[in-house]
């Protein structure tokens, strides 16, 4: 027999709940209570009880607040809204807002109450019925409620207005065919007095200028009207209803400023009439509040979003200038972000205030850091390449790891493009490995070799310098890996004497003993990674010819690893011993001086010409420092695309494989004669290409060849009837090529075949190997933007051949 | 827009939320742990903007009480950043003294003042006194509904409730005992 539970007949207190909740020692204990809460509640409801229901509800979303599952109690909150009683409605709408959305079936159900306290007298409860379409209207109940809606938008009262209106904003997003229905609302809802409405009207304005571009063209015409109100705000006096810190409404004005900068965009009229109010904005708001200086950075913002005059844009610079010495680190790191941006778009006016910005490098926040590194590295230009390398050795020394390898690589790059002499690059390379320590990349590594390579009367000064550091510490594994390459080739320079002396320091002599024991030290050291040990063995092999002395001792050091458990390893001491033995003859050509490594990182200071580098970072940084011609820098994506496997030729590792096209395979040259001087001019002539013929769009290639560099004339033509513009066209290429894009003479093609845009592609095979070319097409055609892409297989044979 | 709104305090429970996105309370709960990871460990004079996924969190500490804010792109963060301060005090002159028992035992009421200052992701208004008007009108409204003088008392008691715990609290702290 059950019993009655007297002792549950009014239900517990919301407080009561909080408070048992909170005694709960254990996350189990609580568990325990909000379950046997959760139960009763759910029994109540099922009983049907009408007085308690709105506390019962009240606790149930205070649970699913902590986060324990609240479903049940939807239709409760519907029953709520049903009710007549204004504190059920209440806690009946917040429920509905809490616990449904589109995805639950029941929340069209609420529809028809909505409709009805849409048209209540009392304003409250309108109120209440707008806020809960505005969090949670699915497509259905905008259409059905819209006008409602719209209805409520000409109301008097401000209240429900700026509540309709953002009501409005949501049900556009859902259902855009709505648009229309609201449209012709918009412009008297500008006109209003009540700041609220005028808050609220600017958002559904940004609104439907994002959705809809001819919108956005009709609202034009409203920028006169803005700009009057922002002037009144401006200019108003003191209106305590408003103010916030002395200035008056100023989320208002941000909103303004914002829907100006929307409207300005890309249009010279508009951008004109706005010109006066933005400066005036810009002197006039008094920068030593943080509100004010919300505006200021809403202000910058606009001014280089639109096409304002240039004298503005100074304006805009010097107001982030201003941010940056500010204390405020919020102020700071808003003003780098967006100085990042307006570097791109003009470096000279950011040039102005670089000391600042060297000095954001120091700070202690990580995210100011980063930025300013970003920056720093954005402005370097031939001008101050030197201090700006030095400011950032010294940042390079003192920041975290996770800098440092972002460091080192732009560094370089920023070295490369600049550098006023290669003895200044390798030097200061070199004291960035030194700072760096092991946080360098590998392509770095690998970028350095071929600089130092193709610098040819810096071998010898090189192999010294390097030979200074080393000898003291091997433990930086980058600087050590440069290092052994460097003494394996040209060691003997070293020895020799046959460099160019440093002024003012000590002249080291040194005998061929040394350096071997120097790189027998790196090899036999178990701290060197696997990668510095391969570097020293190959070293050691190239020595062995050019050091005549040390041979033995070096072929004692290879049979000695012919043992050596790492695989790598072994397999070259052995293939070396056999050089020693068997093929002794054949050894001196084998490790004879490489040739200069083509390098594909230029330090050829003309910035038309566009490269792509071999050896990828995937640092975003790194598009600042390739130059603004935008149509190439995505080519290294592409490039992903034709990943070959790189052939890998007998005893020649893979590692100089790279660096190493020319010598690819001595072996078989040597034996079977195959003659290398396949130089000839090859003149032929090569019939032209059809590259790309789809909807109209026609690409043709002419082929000009001298030895291995292909020249690519590019020609594309339209057939069709509307003129293609934005022609943006991107190649690339498998990685033993080096390719180079000149930009083309224009991006309209004319339509019907009457012009076209010429376009000049360089390419180096030194491989000889087939040439494929991936390319990709992004242009505007009849206002739409069209994208292609295709493989080119078929070359003719003389291209590469 | 507004993506969500979070407060919850220095050891991570949820004091108040709303969001302003459909999306599941594992999410829900999700959002609140990782806001939480982050932003605990952020220095004091650290930058008050984070990076999160595509979104930023912009947020405020107020005594023992964390208010995030969670925007996408077409926000300013500035803007934001002043907002939680409004914010903040509108609950202040609400609540008188607003500390965490506050929002604890009211977070209807404090749902309630979200709801007249936000909608859908959006400011409806930004001005604290015109706010706590139509607040203090729609709490009158609930007491003709339920008697003028059971609503008094309840007040009354609502009142000495929150501070006898308040008190309770302090002596515990104090006195490092369990009442």
């Amino acid at each position: 027999m059950k019993f009655p539970d007297l002792s549950m007949s009014t239900p517990v207190r919301l407080r009561d709940l909080i408070r048992q909740i909170r005694s709960a020692k254990t996350a189990a204990e609580e568990r325990a209570v909000v379950q046997k809460e959760c139960a009763y509640i759910r029994d109540s409801f099922r009983d049907e009880d009408n007085t308690w229901r709105c506390r019962n509800v009240a606790k149930l979303l205070y649970v699913s607040l902590l986060g324990y599952p609240a479903h049940f109690g939807q239709l409760e909150c519907l029953k709520l809204i049903a009710s007549t009683r204004f504190t059920d409605k209440r806690i009946g709408y917040l429920g509905a807002m809490l616990l449904l959305d589109e995805r639950q079936d029941i929340h069209v159900l609420i529809t028809n109450s909505l409709k009805n306290d849409l048209n209540h007298s009392n304003q409250y409860i309108t109120g209440l019925a707008l806020c809960a379409l505005g969090s949670i209207c699915s497509p259905e109940m905008s259409r059905d409620l819209g006008g409602e809606v719209e209805r409520l938008m000409k109301s008097t009262n401000p209240y429900l207005k700026k509540k309709a209106v953002l009501c409005a904003v949501r049900i556009i997003r859902k259902v855009p065919e709505q648009f229309d229905v609201f449209q012709n609302s918009v412009r008297s809802l500008l006109t209003e007095k009540n700041h609220g409405v005028l808050l609220t009207a600017t958002a559904l304005v940004i609104e439907m200028c994002q959705q809809n571009t001819h919108a956005l063209q009709s609202f034009r015409k409203l920028v006169p009207n803005l700009v009057r109100i922002l002037k009144t705000l401006i200019m108003s006096g003191y209106s305590p209803e408003h103010d916030v810190s002395g200035i008056s409404d100023p989320f208002l004005q941000v909103h303004l400023l914002r829907l100006l900068r929307i409207l300005g965009r890309n249009d010279s009229e508009a951008s004109e009439a706005m010109n006066d109010i933005l400066a005036q904005v810009s002197t006039n708001t008094e920068n030593s509040k943080n509100v004010g200086n919300a505006i200021l950075y809403e202000t910058v913002l606009t001014i280089m979003d639109i096409k304002s005059e240039s004298g503005l844009r100074v304006l805009a610079v010097n107001i982030l200038g201003r941010f940056l010495l500010n204390n405020d680190k919020n102020i700071r790191y808003v003003a780098l972000n967006t100085l990042l941006r307006v570097v791109h778009v003009d470096q000279n006016a950011v040039q102005r205030h670089r000391a600042t910005i060297v000095e954001c490098l120091k700070d202690a926040d990580v995210s100011i850091k980063r930025r300013a590194m970003e920056l720093c590295f954005a402005l370097i230009n031939p001008n101050n390449i030197r201090t700006m390398t030095n400011e950032m050795l010294e940042f390079l020394g003192t920041c975290e790891t996770e800098f440092k390898a972002d460091c080192t690589s732009n560094m370089f790059l920023a070295m490369e493009r600049f550098a006023p002499s290669k003895r200044w690059h390798v030097d200061q390379m070199i004291k960035v490995l030194t700072t760096a320590g092991n946080s360098v990349r590998d392509d770095i590594v690998s970028s350095l070799i071929g600089i130092i390579s193709s610098s040819s009367d810096l071998h010898g000064y090189t192999a010294r310098q390097l030979y200074k550091i080393i000898r003291n510490d091997i433990t930086q594994q980058p600087l050590v890996q440069v290092g052994s390459w460097t003494l394996g080739e040209f060691g003997d320079l070293f020895v020799n004497g046959q460099y160019e002396q440093p002024h003012g320091e000590e002249h080291i002599q040194v005998t061929e003993n040394e350096i071997t024991d120097i790189l027998e030290r790196v090899l036999n050291w178990s701290i060197s990674t696997v990668v510095t040990r391969e570097y020293a063995i190959n070293a050691l092999m190239k020595l062995s010819t050019r050091f005549p002395n040390c041979s033995d001792r070096i072929q004692s050091i290879m049979t000695y690893y012919a043992c050596n458990m790492n695989l790598e390893l072994q397999t070259r001491a052995v293939e070396y011993t056999s050089l020693f033995t068997k093929h002794n003859i054949i050894r001196p050509s084998i490790v004879e001086r490489m040739p200069v490594l083509i390098s594909n990182s230029s330090s050829n200071p003309n910035a038309n010409e566009q490269q792509e580098q071999i050896y990828q970072e995937e640092n975003p940084s790194n598009d600042a420092q390739i130059n603004h011609v935008p149509p190439n820098e995505p080519v290294v994506d592409l490039l992903k695309l034709l990943d070959e496997p790189i052939q890998t030729n007998g005893s020649i590792h893979p590692h100089e494989q790279q660096q190493n096209p020319l010598s690819s395979n001595p072996l078989t040259d040597l034996l079977f004669g195959d003659d290398i001087s396949h130089n000839h001019l090859n003149n032929n002539i090569i019939p032209p290409m059809v590259a790309l013929d789809k909807n109209g769009l026609r690409i043709v290639f002419t082929f000009e060849r001298e030895d291995t560099l292909l020249t690519i004339h590019s020609k594309a033509t339209n057939a069709t009837q509307y003129p293609i513009t934005n022609f943006i066209f991107k190649a690339a290429v498998p990685k033993t090529f080096t390719i180079e894009l000149y930009p083309p003479n224009s991006t309209i093609i004319p339509a019907n075949n009457s012009g076209e845009i010429h376009q000049i592609i360089k390419i180096l095979n030194p491989n000889k190997d087939k040439l494929r070319m991936r390319i990709k097409l992004n242009y505007l055609f009849n206002n739409s933007s069209m994208g292609d892409e295709a493989e080119l297989n078929t070359f003719p044979e003389q291209c590469y051949n | 827009m507004i993506k969500a709104i979070l407060v919850f305090n220095t050891r991570g429970q949820p004091r108040a939320i709303r969001f302003f996105e459909s999306c599941s309370t594992e999410l829900q709960q999700k959002l609140i742990r990782e806001s939480y990871q982050i932003i605990s460990k952020r220095d004091i004079n650290a930058c008050n903007f984070v990076e999160y996924n595509d979104n930023k969190l912009i947020y405020r500490q107020y005594a023992t009480l964390y208010f995030v804010f969670v925007i996408d792109s077409s926000e300013s963060e500035y803007d934001i950043y002043e907002l939680i301060h409004i914010f903040v005090q509108c609950l202040d002159q609400y609540f008188e003294n607003v500390c965490e028992l506050d929002l604890i035992f009211h977070s209807d009421k404090v749902n309630h003042i979200l709801n007249e200052f936000f909608m859908g992701g959006f400011i409806v208004e930004r001005s604290p006194d015109l706010i706590l008007n139509d607040i203090r009108t729609q709490i009158r409204l609930e007491r003709q509904d339920s008697g003028v003088l059971k609503q008094m008392g309840s007040k009354i008691k609502s009142v000495v409730d929150t501070k006898t715990e308040k008190m309770k609290l302090d002596v515990e702290k104090k006195f490092d005992i369990k009442l």
